[in-house]
C-alpha cells in the first residue's frame, strides 16, 4: 500500500511547515486520477501523525474530478478511469487536464501551545 | 565478459523511509554520489525554493483560541521528485541509460534479466538494482551471469523511491556510457507512481496472466513507454489473445512500444535488444557532447 509512504510524506512536510506549533487541521487536494485512495490516506493519517506535531489533526480532503482534452479535435472530456483515447472522435490521444494533483492546500496550527514534540 | 562480484545488500532498515520525527536530523548514511559529484543531503522534506510553492498567512481569530492558517500548494511527492530529478541528472551527465522495470510478482522480470545480460554483456557494461521485500535471491541470480547486482530490500515497502535508487547507485557506481536495469518491486499498483530517476519505464505482462490486465491497472501500463509480453513460448498451451492483450494496452496508452518476447526460446529478443541498443546510443552521443574531464 503505497498509501503509506505518502502519508509519511505528508507528516513530515506538514511538520516542517509547523515550525514547533501544533496542528490542529490539514486540508489535502488529491485528484481522482492520481492512483490514491482517499480512504487509505485517512486510514493511516492517525497512525503516521502520532507523536509529531499533526497528532490530533483533523485531516480533510477535497477531490478533484478527472478531466483530459483530445489532441486532435480539442474536446474537453469528464475521465473518471484512465483511458488514452478521446471517446468523442475515437482517434485523438487524451491529455489530462485535472485529476492527478497530490497537494497540501492548508495546514490550520494553533498559536497558543507552542509544543516542541 | 567481465566477472566483477560486488556482495552489496542494503538491509531494510537502510532503506526505509525515516519517520518524520527524524527528518531535519542528517542521514545515517552520508554517502558521496560516485563521481564526486554530490554530496548525499541531509533529508529536508521541503524546498523552500521548489518552483511550485506558494503559501500566504491568514490569521483567523476563533474565539478562545488562537490559530493560524498557512495556505499553500505543496507537492506531497516533491521530496521523491526532487531525487528523482537529481539521480536523472547525475545518469544523463554519464551518458547512462536508466530503466524502472516493472511487473507483477513472477511475470518473469528476473528470468528475463538474466537472457539479456547473457546476450548483451559482451557488448555494453550493464548493471543490475534488484528491488524486493526480502531476500537477496535475485541479486545472487543475476552476479551468476557475471554482472554487478546491488540488492534493495525495501522491507514492508511495496515499490522502490529515488533515494533508494540513490543509495543503491553509490554501491554500484555504474560506469559511464552503460545500461542500469532497475528491477522494481513485483508489484502492478504503487511502483508506478514513484520516479526514480530512470530515462524510460518498461512493464512486463505475461501470457499467463489475463488480457484485460492493462485495464485493470492503467496507471501502470499508462506510466510505461515499452510493453514486455513475456512467456509467448507458453502460448500453445493457453487461450490468451495476444491481439486483445495489445489492444487493451493500446486502449490504456496509445503510444505503448509492444515486444512479445520469450527469455526461454530468445523469440522476440532482437526488437528489444535493438530498443535497448538505440537507447543507449542516444544517451551516450549526449554524453560524448558533454563529455565530463
Amino acid at each position: 500500500m503505497h498509501e503509506l509512504s505518502i502519508t509519511r510524506n505528508i507528516v513530515a512536510i506538514v511538520s516542517e511547515h509547523a515550525a514547533g506549533q501544533r496542528v490542529t487541521r490539514v486540508r489535502l487536494q488529491i485528484g481522482q486520477l492520481s492512483a490514491i485512495m482517499p480512504e487509505a490516506i485517512r486510514f493511516c493519517f492517525d497512525l503516521c501523525a502520532a507523536g509529531t506535531l499533526a497528532e490530533g489533526a483533523k485531516l480533510e480532503i477535497d477531490e478533484t474530478p478527472g478531466r483530459a482534452r483530445c489532441d486532435a479535435c480539442g474536446e474537453e472530456v469528464a475521465l473518471t478511469a484512465l483511458v488514452g483515447r478521446c471517446p468523442a472522435c475515437g482517434t485523438g490521444i487524451l491529455r489530462i487536464t485535472a485529476g492527478e494533483e497530490m497537494l497540501i492546500r492548508e495546514i490550520e496550527m494553533n498559536t497558543e501551545e507552542a509544543s516542541c514534540a | 565478459m567481465r566477472h566483477l562480484h560486488h556482495h552489496h545488500q542494503l538491509a531494510p532498515a537502510q532503506v526505509r523511509a525515516r519517520s518524520p520525527a527524524h527528518a531535519d536530523q542528517p542521514s545515517q548514511m552520508q554517502a558521496q554520489m560516485p563521481g564526486g559529484g554530490m554530496q548525499y543531503q541531509p533529508v529536508h522534506t521541503h524546498d523552500h525554493a521548489h518552483p511550485h510553492e506558494h503559501h500566504h498567512h491568514d490569521t483567523l481569530q476563533v474565539p478562545g483560541r488562537d490559530t493560524h492558517t498557512l495556505q499553500l500548494e505543496a507537492q506531497i511527492l516533491g521530496r521523491n521528485q526532487r531525487i528523482a530529478e537529481r539521480n536523472r541528472g547525475w545518469l544523463a551527465g554519464r551518458g547512462i541509460l536508466a530503466l524502472n522495470l516493472m511487473s507483477s510478482p513472477g511475470a518473469g522480470k528476473t528470468t528475463l534479466l538474466e537472457r539479456t545480460l547473457k546476450d548483451l554483456q559482451a557488448t555494453m557494461s550493464i548493471a543490475v538494482v534488484e528491488g524486493d521485500q526480502e531476500t537477496a535471491n535475485d541479486a545472487k541470480r543475476i552476479r551468476a551471469t557475471g554482472a554487478r547486482a546491488v540488492q534493495v530490500n525495501t522491507g514492508t515497502g511495496c515499490h522502490l523511491e529515488a533515494d533508494m535508487l540513490e543509495r543503491a547507485m553509490t554501491l554500484l557506481k555504474p560506469e559511464p556510457r552503460s545500461l542500469l536495469l532497475i528491477e522494481n518491486v513485483g508489484n502492478l499498483v504503487c511502483p508506478a507512481l514513484f520516479d526514480l530517476g530512470e530515462r524510460a519505464k518498461v512493464v512486463i505482462f505475461s501470457v499467463t496472466e489475463g488480457e484485460d490486465k492493462p485495464l485493470k491497472y492503467p496507471h501502470m501500463f499508462g506510466a510505461a513507454e515499452v510493453m514486455l509480453l513475456s512467456k509467448i513460448d507458453l502460448m500453445p498451451h493457453l487461450r490468451f489473445r495476444l491481439d486483445l492483450a495489445i489492444n487493451n494496452a493500446h486502449t490504456v496508452n496509445p503510444k505503448l512500444k509492444i515486444f512479445p518476447v520469450s527469455a526461454y526460446t530468445g523469440e522476440g529478443l532482437d526488437a528489444w535488444y535493438d530498443w535497448l541498443r538505440t537507447g543507449l546510443s542516444a544517451c551516450a552521443s549526449v554524453n560524448a557532447m558533454h563529455a565530463m574531464p
